[in-house]
Formats: structure tokens, C-alpha cells, sequence
């Protein structure tokens, strides 16, 4: 897809299994967050086609507001709703595109709060919380629609080194329990350990794909080699 | 008599105030009865029109745009002349009242627009990706995640033009309208005195200094931090 | 529909009108180029006074600017050209427009220079007062240049306020464009004067709205 005079993909192929952990990583301006934003359209690509969980989603007349429901997306820098608390930014979409009772939807709202560790901060407004606690609600709000598929945009960047760990833990959580995640990060160590396959995108197309060892022991592309020797490890 | 008993005699004159008491007390409630219809009706038909605007159909926008611009280049009295002067020629009777009303209102409403627009803007564009991304509309983004938080931030600057137009209703003299400033210039010319304007004067000060005031508190009420 | 044009834009009836509305136009401005820098001066004597060390002085200019920003523009005019007469104070209408102008928009203006300087951090102060400059000094090098540059949009803003009241001048019968286009009209029974006066305003501040718009618009959170 473009931005005016500038392509920012040019031809891109992926697919992804059930479950996978798929770590996209690159130099900035890859393509990697703009890859991340088509899979729910908050990108248009030009041409080409996206298939989510055997739909096809770039097809004309598609109701992308119910499709959105099954992909779940989480931003670097949180997007909570301000002026809504924590578990009013989680049961927002319940209620309004599910159209859930308030009690119906606090139920499942506080049941993925739980689910990232949160369950005694529902109350608390986004400016009360710390950023990896922030994250977390983001996360949790993504979660209570139950999507087939999440997708992480640099989940960890915008927070201090010592709140990363907590985030990564309910990522490493989600992936144990059988979640299918695509992840656009600079964490390395966590790709290292959790991801199924890593990307390495640059300038718009994927150069390389492998398993984590492969990538960062065994880089078959000079680029690859490059990025791998320079980001260190 | 000394200097300061003629003042007191020309602008204090209680007796007269007192005469003419009524018909300024009179004039005080047509001067609420039109700034509380302009604010109400202003303020609805801006915030209206922003919202019409968020949905970017390109021709609409291009009046909305048109129509704001003009309202706020305009003094509101010439709008009130040529309308007040005009309609009754093609057939269109508006009083004094009703023609500084819908004057009134149609240039708040150009201003609340504005300040609306720009608080729609104003917030983070996250925001949308984050409600979009869950499946919200178009249109529930905008009532249930964007409106709240721009409306916020548009209190300060929406009380201070609120509050600017509205003392607009003094225009209300020279079409006839009933309110303070008529009142009051009338009981001068039949009492000779200087007093009813003071009276007149008090009156307005009666009605806005406390709305700045509550004004403020509004502002301070509203003031929330950001994520 | 015909009617409509008949009434409100007669071409003829404009072209007629045009000498009085041209002259009307230079009073406007006249009186434009008399109280937009007097309402500038006198704003930022009362920001200044605002922002004083002397409690009373704040106290005072507080309660001034309170007023003056309660009252309706209108009502102080009226009171000062057909009030003050009362007690003695007679003055031409051009000089009652003008101090009431005054007195009104060096509360505004004072508000907004006031803002501005508020904005720029102590730490600008502290820079200069710690090189050896008077307060004076500070204000006039350091400070003011770097507030008006702050605030220059709302300056802008409040100027183009400041324009169209000058209108409420003809209630004065001070013969500016409204009352030119006003007393064509009583004259033809046609508000086509009007309408061209209206256009006349359109020309003058248009332009300047459209590019305060655009500010406004540039200026995300």
C-alpha cells in the first residue's frame, strides 16, 4: 500500500497458523506497524487481499465493525479512554457493538481484568495507573470480545524498563492458553524465548522468515545479518 | 450643592431609580429570556453542525464551512438591520426579539462550531484506531469515546464566547426589543436624569458578573488530566 | 425568490448608495486605526498592572477588568455618550466610541497579553534578572517578545472583534459604514445597502478568519 507518492509495502505474502506467535521485527520505516494496522483495516492496502480466520476481510460490503470483533488489536501508546474507567474502557464495545446488559458485560469485563492481573483496579481511571497497568486494561479490553487472533503494535515501547516484564508475562500467558498473536516489537529476548516464527521485515518486504534460532543465529540475508549484529543480544 | 451631591443627584438619583424600578426590572427579564434561548439554541446548533462535520461529506463541509466563516466575519448588527429592515419587505414579520435571537444564536452557533471542531480535533487520534479496532462505528466512536473528551476541553473557550455574545442582547435597543438598555434609555429621556442608565448599567452587571463567575467554576470543575 | 433579490441585492439601489458607504468605510477604518492601537497600549498596561507586586494594584485591576468584560459593550457607550452629558461631560461621538472602546478592549487585550505572559516560565526571568537585567528590561527583551509571539492568534482574534464593533458606533449616529448602509436604507425602504455593507465587512475580515481558522485547526492537543 501507499501514502501518496510514498509505497510503504510492496508486496507483501504471510499467513499464519492457529496458536502461532509471530514476531515481526526491522528497522523503522519496514513497513512492520503498517503491515500490523491492514490485518484490521485501520490501514487500507491498495491491492492484495487479507484473510482472518477463513474470511475474507477485504472484501467489498464486509461488515468490518462485526469483523473487527475477532481481531484484537493493542497500541504502544495504550489509546485507553480517558474519561471512562478501567473496566468502562473494557465493556465499552461490549455493551454498544454486542449489545450487552450492563451486568452481562461488567461480568466479562471484570473476568479479563482477571485474566491480565488486574481484578482489584477496575475502578480506577487510566490516570491512576501506572503505564504496564495501562497496557494490561488495553489488553484486557482487546481480550473480553474473545478475538481469534491479537495484534501487538511495539506493546512494550512507550513504557519504563520496569514495567515491560509485567506485560510480557500476560503476553507469555496468552500464548500458553493457545491465543494466535502478531507482534511488531523491539523485545528481543521475549522473541528469542516465546515466538513460534520471526519476521524481518526492511523497507517495505519481508526479507527473511524463520524459526527464532534460525533468525538470530543463522541469518541467511545480509540485511538480516546486519540488523541481527547491530541490535545485539 | 457640592460637586460630588450633583454627581450623586445625576447617576444615584433614588427616586427616580425608584419610578422606573418596574419597567427595568421588566426589561432585565426579556434580556434573560433571550440570552437563555440564544445559548441554548446556539450551543445545540453548533455542537450539531461539528458533529455533522466529523462525518466529512465533502459538499455539506464546504457550507458548514461557508456559513461559519460568515457569521463570525459579520457584526451582529448589521445581520440584525438587514434582516429586522429586510424580511417585512418580502413578506417576513419577525419582531425585534425574534430577529435578535436568531441572529444571535446563528453567530454562537458559528463560534461553538468552531470551538467544537477544534476540540474534536484536538483529541488523540488513538483514540479512534483503539474504539474502531473493537468494532465500534463510526458514529458510536464519535458519541461514546470522542464527544466526551472534546467536549471537555471546549468549556473554557465555549463560556468566554458565550458569554461575549450574549451581551449581545443590548443590540436588542435598536430594533425596539424591551430589554435593559431600552428600558433604561427611555426612563432617562422622560426623567431627564442619568439615573435609569445606572440602574440599567447594575442590571447587567447583576446578570453577567455572576455568570463569569460561574463561568470560571465550570471551567475549574471540568478540568480533568489526561491519561 | 425575485422579491428576495428585489430586497436584499439590488444592484442598482448599491451602486447609488456606494459615495455615502464609501465614506461610511473611511470612518470605519479611521476609527479602526484610533482604537485598535490605543485598546493594544492600554491592554498591556493592564496586564502589567494585573501582574504587579502591589496587592492593591492586582486587586484593582482585577475588579477593572471584571467589569469591563461584564458589561455590554453597547451599555458603556450609551452611558458615556448620552449619560455623562448629565453631569457636565460633553464630548463628540468620536470620543465617546473612543474611550468606551478604550476601556472595553484593554480588558480584553489585558486578559490575553496576561495569559501570555503567564506562559513563559520563571525560568526566562531568572536567565536575565541572573545577567545583571532590571525588571524593565527583562520584561520589555525577554518576556514580552516571547508573549506576543505566544499569543499572537488570539491578539489576532480579539482585533477582528474589535473591527466589527466598531457597527455599534452608529447607534452613536457616528457616520461609519453601518450608518451610512443604515441611512441609505431609511432612505430607499431597501436593505441593499446593508447587504453591501455586510460585504465590505466580509472583504475586510474574511481572510483573516479563514487563516486564524486554519491556526486553530493546526494545533492538535
Amino acid at each position: 500500500m501507499s501514502y501518496g507518492a510514498l509505497e510503504v509495502l510492496k508486496g507483501v505474502d504471510l499467513t499464519m497458523q492457529a496458536g502461532e506467535l509471530v514476531f515481526i521485527i526491522g528497522p523503522s520505516g519496514s513497513g512492520k506497524s503498517t503491515l500490523l494496522r491492514c490485518c484490521n483495516r485501520l490501514e487500507e492496502p491498495r491491492s492484495g487481499r487479507i484473510d482472518v480466520d477463513g474470511e475474507e476481510i477485504t472484501a467489498k460490503g464486509v461488515d468490518l465493525n462485526k469483523l473487527r470483533q475477532r481481531i484484537g488489536m493493542v497500541f504502544q501508546a495504550f489509546n485507553l479512554y480517558p474519561h471512562l474507567s478501567a473496566l468502562g474502557n473494557v465493556t465499552l464495545a461490549l455493551r454498544k457493538v454486542r449489545g450487552k446488559s450492563r451486568a452481562e458485560a461488567d461480568e466479562i469485563g471484570r473476568a479479563a481484568m482477571a485474566r491480565v492481573g488486574l481484578q482489584d483496579k477496575t475502578d480506577a481511571y487510566p490516570a491512576q495507573l501506572s503505564g504496564g497497568q495501562q497496557q494490561r486494561v488495553a489488553i484486557a479490553r482487546a481480550l473480553a470480545l474473545e478475538p481469534k487472533i491479537m495484534l501487538f503494535d511495539e506493546p512494550t515501547s512507550a513504557l519504563d524498563p520496569e514495567l515491560v516484564g509485567d506485560v510480557l508475562a500476560v503476553m507469555q500467558q496468552l500464548k500458553s492458553s493457545g491465543m494466535t498473536m502478531l507482534c511488531v516489537s523491539h523485545e528481543m529476548r521475549f522473541a528469542r524465548s516465546a515466538a513460534d516464527r520471526i519476521i524481518f521485515m526492511d523497507q517495505g518486504v519481508i526479507v527473511e522468515q524463520g524459526a527464532p534460532d534460525a533468525i538470530f543465529n543463522h541469518p541467511k540475508q545480509e540485511r538480516t545479518r546486519e540488523f541481527v549484529s547491530q541490535i545485539g543480544h | 450643592m457640592t460637586s460630588w451631591q450633583r454627581f450623586l443627584d445625576t447617576f444615584f438619583n433614588w427616586p427616580v431609580i425608584q419610578q422606573y424600578l418596574p419597567a427595568i426590572g421588566k426589561g432585565f427579564l426579556v434580556t434573560c429570556e433571550i440570552a437563555i434561548l440564544v445559548v441554548v439554541c446556539g450551543i445545540a446548533l453548533g455542537l450539531t453542525l461539528a458533529v455533522i462535520r466529523a462525518y466529512r461529506i465533502r459538499p455539506v463541509n464546504a457550507l458548514i464551512i461557508v456559513f461559519v466563516d460568515m457569521l463570525r466575519a459579520l457584526p451582529p448588527l448589521v445581520l440584525i438591520l438587514m434582516l429586522y429592515f429586510g424580511l417585512p419587505n418580502i413578506g417576513v414579520d419577525f419582531t425585534g426579539f425574534t430577529t435578535v435571537w436568531l441572529v444571535l444564536t446563528l453567530v454562537l452557533a458559528a463560534f461553538a462550531e468552531e470551538i467544537f471542531w477544534a476540540g474534536m480535533l484536538a483529541v488523540d487520534p488513538g483514540q479512534w484506531s483503539a474504539a474502531r479496532s473493537t468494532g465500534l462505528s463510526h458514529s458510536q466512536t464519535l458519541i461514546w469515546v470522542i464527544l466526551p473528551q472534546a467536549v471537555r476541553m471546549t468549556i473554557p473557550p465555549l463560556t468566554n464566547r458565550t458569554i461575549a455574545i450574549t451581551k449581545n442582547t443590548a443590540l436588542g435597543m435598536v430594533v425596539g426589543v424591551g430589554e435593559i438598555l431600552n428600558e433604561a434609555t427611555t426612563a432617562q429621556a422622560f426623567s431627564g436624569n442619568a439615573s435609569p442608565l445606572t440602574a440599567g448599567a447594575v442590571a447587567y452587571l447583576l446578570l453577567f458578573v455572576p455568570v463569569v463567575y460561574l463561568g470560571r467554576r465550570i471551567e475549574k470543575r471540568f478540568a480533568w488530566k489526561k491519561a | 425568490m425575485d422579491q428576495l433579490l428585489e430586497q436584499f441585492f439590488n444592484i442598482d439601489l448599491m451602486i447609488q448608495a456606494w459615495p455615502i458607504i464609501w465614506r461610511g468605510l473611511g470612518m470605519t477604518l479611521l476609527l479602526c486605526l484610533a482604537v485598535i492601537p490605543l485598546g493594544l497600549a492600554g491592554g498591556l498596561l493592564v496586564a502589567l498592572a494585573s501582574l504587579s507586586r502591589r496587592r492593591w494594584l492586582r486587586w484593582t485591576t482585577a475588579v477593572y477588568v471584571d467589569f469591563f468584560r461584564a458589561i455590554p459593550p453597547l451599555v458603556l457607550l450609551i452611558f458615556i455618550h448620552s449619560g455623562l452629558p448629565f453631569a457636565g461631560i460633553r464630548m463628540d461621538p468620536f470620543t465617546a466610541v473612543c474611550l468606551s472602546f478604550l476601556l472595553n478592549n484593554s480588558a480584553y487585550y489585558g486578559e490575553i497579553y496576561r495569559a501570555g505572559i503567564e506562559s513563559i516560565g520563571a525560568g526566562q526571568t531568572m536567565a536575565a534578572r541572573s545577567t545583571g537585567l532590571t525588571p524593565l528590561q527583562t520584561m520589555v527583551h525577554v518576556v514580552l517578545p516571547q508573549a506576543v509571539r505566544n499569543v499572537l492568534p488570539d491578539l489576532l482574534s480579539n482585533t477582528v472583534e474589535v473591527v466589527k464593533l466598531t457597527s455599534l458606533a452608529s447607534v452613536v449616529a457616528l457616520p461609519e459604514l453601518l450608518y451610512a448602509a443604515d441611512m441609505a436604507r431609511s432612505v430607499t425602504y431597501n436593505a441593499s445597502p446593508i447587504v453591501m455593507a455586510a460585504g465590505i465587512y466580509l472583504l475586510l475580515l474574511w481572510p483573516v478568519i479563514r487563516l486564524l481558522s486554519r491556526y486553530e485547526h493546526r494545533l492538535g492537543s
